[in-house]
């Protein structure tokens, strides 16, 4: 079977006699069990990391950063463990290769991270990724960035890169530091101006980071009100929270339960406990299923972290491992053809074949209201 | 007991701020020698090099501090190694200094303290719920949990680590207090106790996978061996 093309709103336009994707042709979509799995990678890098791209002076910073990350690849299982100086910088072909051919990912959305204090050319900027994806603009979408201290410059530069690029998302980082200020917060009116200037270009999902930093922090980096102050604020916006809060999980998850457009980003769940840790990871997919619902859930692979072919053939095999989790919501084919992408799906727009979707009434959300109640309780 | 054993026991004392585990069970501690003399040097590393410099502050301040406690014990050295900001986390442990000294200008004090109370609410909510679930698996009811006092909890971790953070708190913990509270120290009504587990559970399932997240990579960065996967104590 040939590839089934999928296409987004509004991508005709600008693919139009663009490059036949000679990677594609032959690959299958994943099937399990006579199942079919339209799978929507959420979190995907094309990062620049070897040496030659490091900043003269923080190199410290630079090295520290990659080796960090590749700490957790080895959460995965050992066979797909690469070497540092492949993980450091990995080529156009492991990416096609690793994502599309093994990896079962139908569409992959690039999210950016500068990082260019330390890195020269960046870390993985829009710029890189789009490269890719105008060599395979059925397969990947690029996701932009802004940062509300660089004021009116990054409003112009926002508006330059949603039209040059399509954007339809972005990826935030409230946690970095920039020029002495210690981070920002999605409070900020400045923020707010980004955001109505997203929904003005038609930047729909944002995308926000909450998890470690890398910098002294006096400041709870991780903490996920703000979210809750935007989400509220900004109803035709989607906020995807990314790494579940982690370590905050239990805060996102109230969060989550009261807004309606604030999803979970499974990179990491997955990718850092699947395999390492599968006791805890069916705990937290339990609790996500019942606080956050099967509606709400992206899957991402966090590829080059992690390799997505173990994640979601793992993932479709995945259930409770005993009874000593019969009070979570209950796990069903269409929770995973959710999550894998048909949520995802949704939210950018994607063309999902027909023998891919679901029917109208399939699944059963996951206990929202229990998980409001059970809210209240705090 | 030897020296280096009351060090360690003492040691035993200090919490990852987070985790609420003790340092010496996250195997956080490299290294503990203690000199003829009474000179204690101790060695403290962290699952990455990155982990948040604040929290490793608290740990190795803490540690400083609960050693300097002892008795016949001299000079007491505490080094994060292998952290990128380990040079000035050690050197304003080593002068007594606190963490907006290590870094000045980049922080403040009052946040941390801030930081440390939510972390020991969520402790104190989780903790709380695994005694209470213990005890209801035991056959106990839901109103036996509201009614029951500080001097009905057995003598396990759990219920000792909950009495140090409401004194940390300041939640009462006399005898004649209620055994399970809310944040205010106010006593669990039977009505609420599904739906305050429920929440609880969740909180612990944040530490316990955070927890189980630091151990998986301070494994990998030292090579040592996997913990089975099992609910921490």
């Amino acid at each position: 079977m040939g590839f089934v093309g999928i296409h987004w709103r509004g991508i005709a336009e600008y693919i139009g006699g663009g490059p036949i994707d000679r990677w594609t042709e032959g690959v299958d979509m994943y099937e399990r069990d006579g199942e079919k799995y339209f799978v929507v990678d959420g979190h995907v890098h094309f990062w620049d990391a070897s040496p030659a791209n490091w900043v003269p002076g923080q190199e410290q910073y630079a090295k520290g950063w990659i080796e960090c990350f590749h700490a957790y690849m080895a959460l995965g299982p050992e066979e797909t463990h690469w070497p540092l100086e492949k993980f450091q910088k990995y080529s156009e072909e492991d990416f096609v290769k690793d994502v599309f051919q093994d990896g079962h990912v139908d569409a992959g959305i690039f999210q950016p991270t500068y990082l260019k204090e330390w890195y020269r050319e960046g870390f993985n900027t829009l710029e890189t990724n789009a490269k890719l994806v105008e060599k395979h603009p059925d397969r990947l979408i690029a996701n932009g960035r802004w940062d509300p201290r660089e004021g009116d410059a990054g409003l112009k530069q926002l508006e330059e890169d949603a039209k040059r690029h399509n954007l339809q998302g972005v990826k935030l980082y409230t946690a970095e530091w920039r020029d002495g200020s210690r981070g920002w917060s999605l409070k900020d009116p400045e923020a707010q101006v980004f955001l109505e200037r997203c929904q003005e270009l038609g930047i729909k999902n944002i995308h926000v980071h909450k998890g470690p930093t890398i910098w002294p922090l006096d400041k709870d980096a991780f903490d996920v009100a703000d979210v809750d102050y935007c989400a509220t604020n900004n109803p035709e916006l989607n906020f995807i929270v990314e790494h579940v809060g982690l370590p905050r999980i239990e805060d996102f998850c109230f969060i989550a339960t009261q807004e309606p457009n604030v999803y979970a980003g499974l990179a990491v769940v997955i990718g850092g406990l699947m395999h390492a840790r599968p006791r805890f990871f069916s705990k937290v997919m339990g609790e996500l299923l019942f606080w956050v619902g099967e509606d709400k859930m992206l899957f991402a692979s966090d590829y080059a972290i992690w390799e997505p072919k173990w994640q979601v053939e793992g993932f479709v095999d995945w259930d409770y491992p005993d009874e000593e989790y019969s009070d979570y919501p209950a796990v069903t084919t269409a929770t995973k053809k959710k999550i894998l992408g048909l949520n995802a799906a949704e939210l950018y727009g994607i063309e999902v074949p027909q023998e891919l979707r679901l029917p109208a009434e399939a699944g059963t959300p996951a206990a929202r209201e229990d998980a409001q109640l059970a809210g209240d309780a705090t | 007991m030897t020296t280096r054993a009351r060090v360690l026991d003492a040691l035993g004392s200090v919490h990852d701020p987070e985790l609420d585990e003790p340092i010496t069970e996250l195997g956080f501690v490299t290294s503990c020698e203690v000199t003829f003399d009474g000179d204690v040097d101790i060695v403290l590393r962290l699952p990455t090099p990155q982990c948040a410099p604040n929290f490793a502050y608290l740990m190795a301040a803490d540690a400083r501090k609960a050693v300097r406690r002892l008795t016949a014990i001299r000079r007491v050295t505490v080094t994060l190694e292998d952290h990128y900001t380990g040079d000035e986390i050690n050197a304003a442990v080593a002068r007594g200094e606190g963490f907006t000294v290590a870094f000045p200008g980049e922080t403040d004090d009052d946040d941390l303290d801030a930081l440390r109370e939510l972390f020991h609410r969520k402790a104190l909510l989780a903790r709380q719920s695994r005694l209470c679930e213990a005890l209801l698996a035991s056959g106990a009811t839901a109103e036996e949990m509201c009614t029951s006092r500080v001097a009905d909890l057995p003598d396990v971790p759990d219920a000792r680590r909950c009495l140090e953070l409401r004194r940390d708190l300041g939640i009462p913990r006399e005898d004649a207090s209620p055994a399970f509270v809310l944040p205010s120290g106010e006593p669990l009504a039977a009505c609420n106790l599904e739906r305050w587990l429920r929440t609880a559970r969740l909180v612990r399932t944040g530490l316990e996978v955070n927890g189980g997240i630091c151990r998986s990579l301070l494994q990998i960065r030292h090579g040592l061996a996997a913990d089975p996967e099992e609910v921490p104590t």
